[in-house]
């Protein structure tokens, strides 16, 4: 494993932050180990958690590896991340706002027009649409890899319902009922008021209309949902209702929940449906998983959508590329956080490139997640890399290509004892009439040896991701 | 001229359903090709929810009844004083761009045989007269038959078949006004339809393609004309679903059904 960056070991030498975790491993014999890993595996299916992260389908009760060996920032470390996350989820949702109002960024020249306006993620449908306090994306789930001790890249942008923040919030919940005492001896920055968080950044977003305390509900697909758990973990945890389409109805200007004590007016609705089924007045007519009207009320300001639908167009790969001029347009400020270099297939120049290196390369699709649609050159077989050459020459719209990068790693339980496996990390920004981080997020380790691909339907496990307090 | 719109839409269920909601774009476009003079829109124990006017210059209001019903009527009546404008869409306000008009939909979708179409009729230069040369190819391709299509029809279905009516005229040549390059979109509305030479019903429809340096005009197949001051335009979208009059829903198991009667006459000064 030389060449990458090792977060624990310098050398022979352990870096500051897990120091005292150094001493933890090596004072804890293979045979209680087993019994804690045996003991936090019969946690999480007590408590059900056993979806895929990320909407990536696969087996829905599948409990996803939950690795005890936790990964560690030090604060100073994490106040880098913190400005540069929240600095990005404020130029998406400027770009949100323009891009659905006058496209400055497009006059401008800064990112092409069909680029924007051409891509299936557009929702014509809310264009002059400005959604209270100028927010289209409450909570930007931003993709991290770490190439180095200060080296930190952008993969990407989850605008619209990036979902995982419960194992964020879960993981941690059980490494704190494990192992008390490494609480007690380092100083860990809290991660349980993200639903208070969220709850407060739901209420900050309420349509004008609204007079007195917001009524904020979670609207799901339903318990055939993969992250059903999720979102009413979420619920309970924030005090709010958890719907389905059909717990709402709209009447007059507004829309209702069916109670027990009759209708009750809502004025935030935190969606965990996609934009093309919350109105089958607006969007798909075959929709039975929304609410016939929502649109229309949204749209003359009767209710808030978290996030507005529309959100996804500022997510794409394809767009992606452009996040950093973004940043320059909107802000007037310089990147913290970098983007991947990234090719982009629709352009001759950039296809030319990408097929001469596509052994070196990883490919993925425009509109791809989950880690399915994409090559790893560098751990594929020659068979692999031509039949992904000819998907590729086939529709180079699709694909965009970005070097093999070299992520970190951080020790792992194996087999074996202890290992070091590649890991990435995606926080979890808030964003309502403030703008907000819990320091944490979700650590996603590749358990396979060697493995770059740290999707859960690839083999993926999750960590604790702590923070330090300075 | 002076036109008067007289608009019913009846709605019944054979079981009573527990509520309706719908969404309306029933109001006259505000551009300089019509003026409205006075505009009612009625909805049988309706409650009007909240209006407003989209991207694309639509006044869209929605509407909700509370049931049990077995029954709602909307009515629409009004006068709009029009004008000729030979098909533009002079002083229309509206935010979307037009590229969004790009992207086909399935009604919309060009086959081999539209692609084909488009080709042979569009020449070398996206302008007016190749826009011309496009209606006049879905026109000749496409016979007017009322009653040989359905509504969810598609543009690729009617030339195959060489009939239809207003709807599958507009879905045709707004897939191969895309397959060309130029954004399209379907107009509803009206149309003065008992007057000489006119074709189709009162509840009309036709497409709009997007001239560089004229911005957005219309052109009806289905009348080889461009619209005129026959016409009232309601609102627009990608296909006709997008661009419905009115969508809605009801809430219960009561199968639907429907009995629309339209009427434009030219009215009392």
């Amino acid at each position: 494993m030389t060449g990458y960056f090792n977060e624990m070991y310098d050398g022979a030498s352990v870096r500051p932050p897990y120091a005292r975790l150094g001493d933890w491993v090596n004072a804890m014999p293979a045979e209680l180990r087993q019994m804690k890993q045996a003991e936090a595996e019969a946690l999480f299916r007590r408590i059900g958690i056993t979806f895929a992260v990320y909407g990536e389908g696969g087996d829905p009760d599948r409990l996803i590896p939950f690795d005890m060996f936790p990964r560690v920032f030090t604060g100073a470390e994490w106040a880098r991340l913190d400005r540069g996350v929240k600095q990005r989820a404020r130029a998406l949702n400027a770009f949100l706002v323009d891009v659905y109002g006058r496209g400055e960024i497009v006059r401008a020249g800064r990112i092409p027009a069909r680029l924007v306006y051409q891509n299936d993620a557009y929702e014509k449908a809310v264009a002059g649409i400005v959604p209270p306090k100028g927010v289209y994306s409450h909570i930007v789930g931003i993709d991290l890899v770490r190439t180095g001790p200060d080296e930190f890249f952008v993969l990407e942008d989850n605008c619209r319902t990036p979902s995982g923040v419960s194992y964020m919030l879960e993981n941690r919940e059980i490494m704190m009922r494990m192992f008390p005492a490494l609480f007690r001896e380092n100083r860990i920055a809290p991660v349980e008021n993200y639903p208070e968080i969220l709850r407060r950044t739901l209420a900050s977003v309420a349509p004008k209309k609204c007079n007195g305390e917001p009524t904020v509900v979670i609207l799901t697909p339903g318990h055939f949902n993969s992250a059903y758990y999720e979102h009413s973990f979420l619920a309970d945890l924030m005090g709010v209702e958890l719907v389905e389409g059909q717990d709402l109805f709209v009447e007059g200007e507004f829309v209702w929940m069916r109670t027990t004590e009759g209708p009750r007016r809502v004025d935030v609705i935190y969606r965990r449906i996609d934009d093309a089924f919350i109105d089958p007045l607006c969007f798909r007519p075959d929709s039975m998983l929304g609410v016939p009207g929502l649109m229309d009320v949204y749209r003359s300001g009767g209710v808030s959508i978290c996030s507005a639908p529309g959100a996804g167009v500022a997510d794409d790969k394809a767009v992606y590329t452009y996040v950093p001029e973004m940043i320059r347009f909107y802000l007037g400020e310089e990147p913290i956080l970098n983007n991947v270099p990234t090719w982009q297939c629709s352009k001759a120049d950039d296809l030319k490139y990408v097929l001469e290196h596509l052994a070196e390369l990883v490919v993925k699709e425009v509109h791809g997640s989950g880690g399915y649609g994409m090559l790893v050159g560098p751990k594929s077989t020659a068979a692999q890399v031509a039949a992904f050459r000819e998907r590729l020459i086939a529709d180079p719209g699709n694909y965009i290509a970005q070097p093999t990068l070299a992520l970190s790693t951080t020790p792992t339980f194996v087999e074996e004892g202890i290992a070091p496996r590649h890991v990435d990390l995606r926080p979890y920004c808030l964003v309502g009439e403030r703008v907000e981080l819990v320091p944490g997020g979700l650590t996603r380790v590749a358990l396979t040896e060697g493995s770059l691909v740290v999707n859960s339907s690839q083999g993926g496990g999750v960590k604790d991701t702590w923070v330090l307090a300075e | 001229m002076l036109l008067s719109v007289d608009h019913v839409t009846r709605y019944f269920y054979d079981q009573p359903v527990r509520a309706v909601v719908q969404s309306h774009r029933l109001t006259p476009s505000v551009f300089e090709g019509q003026k409205v003079l006075d505009w009612q829109v009625t909805v049988t124990d309706g409650l009007p929810g909240g209006a407003f006017r989209d991207g694309a210059g639509d006044r869209v209001q929605g509407w909700s009844v509370q049931g049990p019903l077995t029954e709602i009527e909307v009515r629409v009546t009004g006068r709009v004083e029009t004008f000729d404008l030979a098909g533009v869409l002079r002083g229309h306000r509206e935010s979307v761009s037009p590229l969004c008009y790009l992207d086909d939909t399935m009604p919309t979708r060009a086959d081999t045989a539209l692609v084909e179409l488009a080709r042979n009729a569009m020449g070398e230069e996206a302008t007016l007269a190749a826009a011309h040369r496009l209606s006049d190819a879905v026109a000749d391709a496409i016979r007017w038959t009322p009653g040989v299509t359905e509504a969810c029809t598609t543009a690729a279905e009617a030339l195959a078949l060489g009939e239809g009516v207003c709807q599958d005229h507009a879905h045709a040549l707004i897939a191969v006004a895309r397959a060309s390059g130029l954004p399209a979109r379907y107009v509803s509305g009206y149309l003065m339809s008992g007057s000489e030479g006119a074709t189709g019903d009162a509840a009309h429809a036709w497409a709009e393609i997007w001239i560089e340096g004229l911005g957005w005009v219309g052109f009806d197949p289905t009348n080889r004309c461009c619209p005129d001051d026959r016409y009232i335009r309601l609102g627009s979208g990608m296909d006709a679903q997008e661009a419905a009059p009115i969508r809605g829903v009801a809430r219960g198991a009561g199968q639907e059904s429907l009995d629309v009667s339209v009427a434009v006459q030219l009215a009392e000064q």
